[in-house]
């Protein structure tokens, strides 16, 4: 029983960091069209600026810092090498997603030649210590991965629901032609959600690095790919849809590795795939994801 | 005008004996690297092709072709090898091939159904679960260590060092062999690929991408089109997968990856989606840069020789550096990619054929420009 509330409590937190990265794929991909395959190695840069500065700044300088330039590096990756392509058609949104391709190589090339073999800190203030909350001792890194990503998600839906930038963004996803027409500046506000999107990433990697993960290696931005599947389960054009996945996908996670031993037949470290079955048979019965709403077709 | 069309057909005949001639030739001025360069570019035609046909023509975004690659590399080494049913050889590739296509097959009910993004998303759930079968099914894949390939035998002529051959003085290896075998399957692989895009699958697979409702209203069997292209894309990929397998003549399970996807789709973005000619020229780039960039990036300024740890660029990485700037580069330039680029090259020049003597004013830089800008139908 122990264990069950232990794998729950786990998969929470999982699910709670892969939030952040899947909202930001969402975020991206209802203001532009594109897959920002980019995603995993802009959570690497905000890791690594977190982990090379906090020495000198403290961690909250660190993280304060790294968050603002891994916005600054995703908006301004969206507003000079996307954006100077085309315009918002759907050919162009193919051909920009190869570009993040590119822009993801060589970012991720820098930093792994920059970490090499290392296991960086990022020197966040939870440390190894463990709290019990009733039955089960838990991580505080973890209660803090679930409390900071549910007051950031909650901050960012506000954002979304009451902010002029939010009901431009929600205006640009459903008719791009009439929201320019109606005043709506583009470039400005698909810009700010690259933004905003960079930011959740940097913020994630502290998340990932933390306690019970060893610290920030160069592989760490592959774990953006388990958003992938977290923002198709929810349907990709819903952020409250991203959320429910990162959830289902980490309670799988963690429950698949957790009763690993019961489930030998599917092979060692299923619970790294097991995402991606789930999503799979989602899609069969639902084919534009849970949340996902059927696109009325006119002809 | 009539008068010149026949000259311009013996112009292009001509052109196209010249390249078959100079790509037979090849083997007997080249050594093992550039011959390997070229195998596995070839290879990687075969794979890329098969994709454009997928995602360029049919507007199927797919991330799984590393997954059906795997399909064909390890289904003719199964079949092939012990374990296994040990058939021979040939029959071996040909029923991979299919094996590849079956595996896209089943894969339709998800194909036939889910669309754009979601369907990329799904293809990906294909390459990580194909990924864990093959590091997990060791009786059949060999486990992480992967398993050697048998060579390629057609009637007792072997693709591999086993036997000594020397032609006009040249020793043909495994190398030379296999080149042959490669442009073989490359050149059927270009002719069907281009008489399906040119024929009435072509033009339904066109209409698909362009809407769906439409397509369905001119009578185009939806579900049956979109299925049957990534059959189709799934045959070519375990083609390719033969042949790679066939050139490392080893398969281990991580080349299969998402990474290979993902090149995959930047050859045929960089080649320009939709064309045939543009997903070759895509994957020698995609394929050859890495290469050459590996063996030759010791000569470029800044960069140390390869070993040396003390923080400075090594050559592995100069060639990541290149390459991921190249895709960058090469698409903000020319979004069409390649096949664009050669277009509007070509356009250039027949411009400057049609009215020799500029005027002197901006006239000659007006033509390119708008080319560039217009959207064109992708043939």
């Amino acid at each position: 029983m122990t264990s069950l509330l232990d794998n729950v409590f786990n998969g929470l937190a999982l699910g709670a960091v892969y939030a952040l990265v899947a909202l930001g794929f969402v975020i991206i991909f209802k203001a532009s069209g594109v897959m920002n395959f980019a995603h995993g190695s802009l959570l690497l840069l905000g890791g690594y600026l977190t982990a090379v500065l906090h020495d000198d700044l403290g961690f909250a300088g660190a993280l304060a810092v790294s968050v603002l330039v891994t916005a600054a590096v995703a908006g301004a990756m969206d507003r000079f090498l996307l954006q100077a392509g085309g315009g918002p058609d759907p050919h162009t949104a193919h051909v920009q997603t190869i570009v993040t391709i590119g822009v993801d190589i060589l970012i991720v090339t820098d930093l792994s030649r920059r970490i090499g073999g290392d296991l960086l800190s990022l020197g966040d203030p939870w440390g190894d210590s463990v709290s019990g909350l009733g039955p089960v001792t838990v991580a505080d890194s973890r209660i803090a991965a679930i409390v900071v990503s549910a007051v950031v998600i909650a901050g960012v839906f506000a954002l979304f629901r009451y902010t002029t930038w939010g009901l431009s963004l929600r205006a640009s996803a459903e008719d791009v032609e009439a929201a320019s027409l109606m005043g709506v500046r583009l470039v400005r506000v698909r810009m700010l959600a690259w933004c905003l999107a960079g930011a959740l990433a940097a913020l994630a990697a502290v998340f990932l690095a933390a306690f019970p993960a060893p610290g920030l290696e160069r592989t760490t931005g592959q774990i953006a790919l388990k958003a992938f599947p977290a923002a198709i389960l929810g349907g990709m054009a819903s952020p409250p849809g991203a959320l429910a996945g990162s959830l289902l996908i980490g309670m799988t996670e963690a429950l698949v590795a957790g009763y690993q031993s019961d489930l030998h037949v599917l092979g060692e470290g299923f619970g790294d795939v097991a995402p991606y079955a789930v999503m799979v048979l989602v899609l069969l019965v639902r084919p534009t994801g849970l949340f996902g709403g059927k696109a009325a077709v006119r002809v | 005008m009539s008068e010149r069309l026949p000259r311009a057909r013996a112009i292009r005949m001509g052109r196209a004996l010249a390249v078959v001639t100079v790509l037979c030739a090849l083997p007997f001025y080249l050594d093992a690297f550039w011959l390997r360069i070229g195998l596995f570019s070839m290879a990687a035609a075969v794979g890329a092709v098969g994709l454009g046909l997928l995602s360029g023509t049919a507007g199927q975004l797919s991330l799984g072709h590393a997954f059906f690659l795997a399909v064909g590399a390890y289904g003719y080494v199964w079949l092939a090898g012990e374990p296994g049913p040990g058939l021979p050889t040939a029959v071996a590739a040909v029923l991979a091939v299919l094996l590849a296509g079956a595996a896209g097959g089943l894969f339709s009910p998800v194909a036939g159904r889910v669309r754009g993004i979601y369907l990329g998303v799904a293809t990906l759930a294909l390459v990580f679960l194909g990924h864990h079968v093959l590091l997990t099914a060791d009786s059949v894949t060999g486990g992480f260590n992967g398993r050697s390939v048998p060579p390629l035998e057609v009637g007792g002529f072997s693709f591999s060092t086993d036997s000594e051959l020397t032609l006009l003085g040249v020793p043909f290896g495994a190398e030379e062999r296999l080149w042959y075998l490669g442009l073989g399957l490359f050149a059927v692989t270009w002719f069907t690929a281009r008489g399906i895009l040119r024929g009435r699958p072509g033009r339904a697979l066109v209409a698909l991408r362009d809407s769906e409702t439409a397509a369905a209203v001119m009578g185009v069997n939806v579900s049956r089109y979109r299925s049957a292209a990534f059959v189709v894309s799934s045959m070519y990929a375990g083609l390719a997968g033969v042949l790679l397998a066939l050139s490392f003549r080893r398969v281990v399970p991580d080349y299969f990856g998402l990474v290979l996807s993902v090149d995959y789709l930047a050859m045929i973005v960089i080649g320009g989606l939709g064309s045939v000619a543009g997903a070759t020229a895509g994957a020698v780039f995609v394929t050859a840069l890495p290469l050459l960039m590996t063996r030759y990036a010791d000569q470029l300024p800044l960069v140390a020789a390869p070993g040396t740890t003390d923080g400075t660029i090594g050559p592995t990485e100069a060639a990541r550096y290149l390459y991921g700037a190249a895709i960058v580069l090469i698409l903000l330039f020319t979004p069409d990619g390649l096949h664009g680029l050669a277009r509007r090259l070509r356009a250039r020049l027949r411009s400057r054929r049609a009215a020799p003597p500029p005027s002197g004013t901006t006239a000659p830089s007006q033509p390119p420009t708008s080319a560039a800008r217009a959207k064109e139908p992708t043939p």
